[in-house]
């Protein structure tokens, strides 16, 4: 078992959240067609908040902080907030577009000991990028901040979100981060409005785009053992957890508002009211989250993907139940593996020919959200 | 070596779990899980005080060990954190530059 699997049990044996993701803005300075976000401040965490919720977070025992927002760099304290964060011992991994990075930000995020910066890329031509995030020039910024960051030795990983408008981009944003010496990732997930407005979903990729991007082995490697069918459900998969938010890990917006995760909208305390681990110890809504278990979902504890399926608890909480499936994850495990899963044939869902008829999630009513 | 003075890097990121440090640098991502005795240790390497009296003021009153045993070890396992950057050592005493960044605190 490596060290840091090793430190996640050992963070959720002692019950303590060792990853949170704090977003200090919603404001951006980008306008990105598939953002999840309303960029309007309706009042932010001010310095004192933030300082006062970050020293209640290091006696938390958290670890992994991620700043972002909206765009962190808007905020002009953002760099005291960093500051005070590392002085507090938190590793920190900042999310930025980074068009407001420049040589002397590159380099105080690098003295600053920042562990890493993800910046999301979503093509390498200009027209498609720039097309994405309604900001001309924007590709050519974030590019040269990326070249001033890695100019400072700083880790840089580029994420490329896919979308129908991009993902023949992706081969050429990899190559890009190459060149840049940047990490890749790639991710299909389109998530609805964390105001229950689903409009993004129609920027998903296709049904048969899934498909080849998981039968690509420069991104799965071994295509076979990625793509093959979900070994038998044990007692282990029975009692496991779907994954790590609210047990080791929490999201906190720039209202201090806590939820278990920053892609699963249910509001668990606000900060401005009560301590963080006031929240994180007795909110009824995380004890409820933690309270699930693989063997209490209703539909995917009969499915044969139960063991390997990405099921996000957070977006079946967006389709209605945190306990039932999410359709996207339903999809990518048909995808992946060709075989239907529990969710699916309670959905009456048959796939076609051309495997169209899948992409059923852009038809789906929306379900009203609890206010944030 | 037992003279030497040894300091915190400020370019590392820590946090106390259970009683153990564990510690990640920012230059190669790696992770450190410090154990009890190496933990007092990190804690102590304020750049001010000589290994010889972590090891023999702090190490050998807490935990007990015999002061031969402690001083072999703690040179062991300052010299690895150093080769990764997460400890420096000097000859002369060296002050952290921020006060305020005391893993413990």
């Amino acid at each position: 078992m490596g060290l840091i699997e090793q430190l996640n049990r050992k963070a959720l044996r002692l019950g303590v959240p060792l990853s949170v993701h704090l977003d200090v803005t919603y404001r951006c300075n980008e306008r990105c067609e598939h953002c999840y976000l309303e960029h309007d401040d309706l009042g932010e965490m001010a310095d004192a908040e933030i300082r006062s919720l970050l020293r209640q977070l290091e006696q938390a025992g958290v670890f992994f902080l991620t700043i972002s927002g909206g765009e962190p760099l808007v905020r002009r304290d953002c760099f005291e907030i960093l500051e005070f964060a590392r002085s507090l011992g938190f590793n920190i991994k900042l999310k930025t577009n980074a068009i407001l990075i420049k040589e002397q930000e590159a380099r105080k995020l690098r003295s600053l000991g920042i562990e890493q910066v993800q910046i999301s890329v979503y093509s390498d031509r200009p027209e498609v990028h720039d097309a994405i995030t309604k900001v001309p020039g924007s590709l050519l910024r974030t590019v040269a901040a990326i070249r001033f960051l890695r100019g400072q030795g700083l880790k840089v990983t580029i994420a490329n979100v896919l979308m129908k408008s991009n993902f023949h981009d992706s081969a050429g944003v990899r190559a890009l981060a190459a060149g840049l010496g940047a990490q890749f990732t790639l991710d299909p997930t389109i998530t609805p409005m964390l105001n229950g407005d689903r409009s993004p979903l129609r920027l998903r990729i296709a049904t048969r785009e899934v498909r080849s991007l998981f039968r690509d082995p420069n991104l799965v490697g071994d295509v076979d053992a990625f793509c093959a069918p979900p070994p038998p459900v044990d007692n282990e998969i029975d009692e496991g957890f779907p994954c790590s938010a609210g047990h080791t890990a929490c999201y906190i917006s720039p209202y201090g508002d806590v939820y278990p995760c920053v892609q699963f909208p249910l509001p668990c305390g606000n900060v401005r009211k009560e301590t963080f681990l006031n929240i994180w110890k007795n909110s009824s809504q995380l004890s409820e989250v933690r309270s699930i278990r693989g063997k209490d979902l209703p539909t995917c504890s009969s499915c044969a993907h139960l063991g390997t399926c990405t099921r996000c608890p957070g977006l079946a909480f967006m389709e209605g139940n945190m306990r039932g499936p999410s359709s996207a994850d339903c999809e990518k495990s048909f995808q992946r593996t060709g075989i239907l899963t529990a969710g699916m044939v309670a959905r009456g869902v048959v796939p076609s020919a051309d495997a169209h008829g899948l992409v059923q999630i852009d038809r789906f009513p929306p379900h009203p959200l609890r206010p944030a | 070596m037992r003279n030497s003075y040894i300091a915190r890097s400020q370019k590392v990121a820590w946090r106390l779990l259970d009683g153990e440090m564990i510690i990640m640098s920012a230059l190669d991502s790696m992770l450190f899980n410090l154990n009890p005795v190496a933990t007092r240790i990190w804690q102590a390497a304020d750049g001010r005080t000589p290994l010889s009296e972590i090891v023999r003021g702090l190490i050998c009153e807490e935990f007990d060990v015999d002061p031969d045993v402690a001083h072999r070890d703690a040179e062991e396992f300052v010299n690895e954190l150093a080769s990764h950057g997460i400890l420096t050592m000097s000859d002369r005493p060296v002050g952290l530059s921020d006060d305020s960044n005391k893993p413990w605190a």
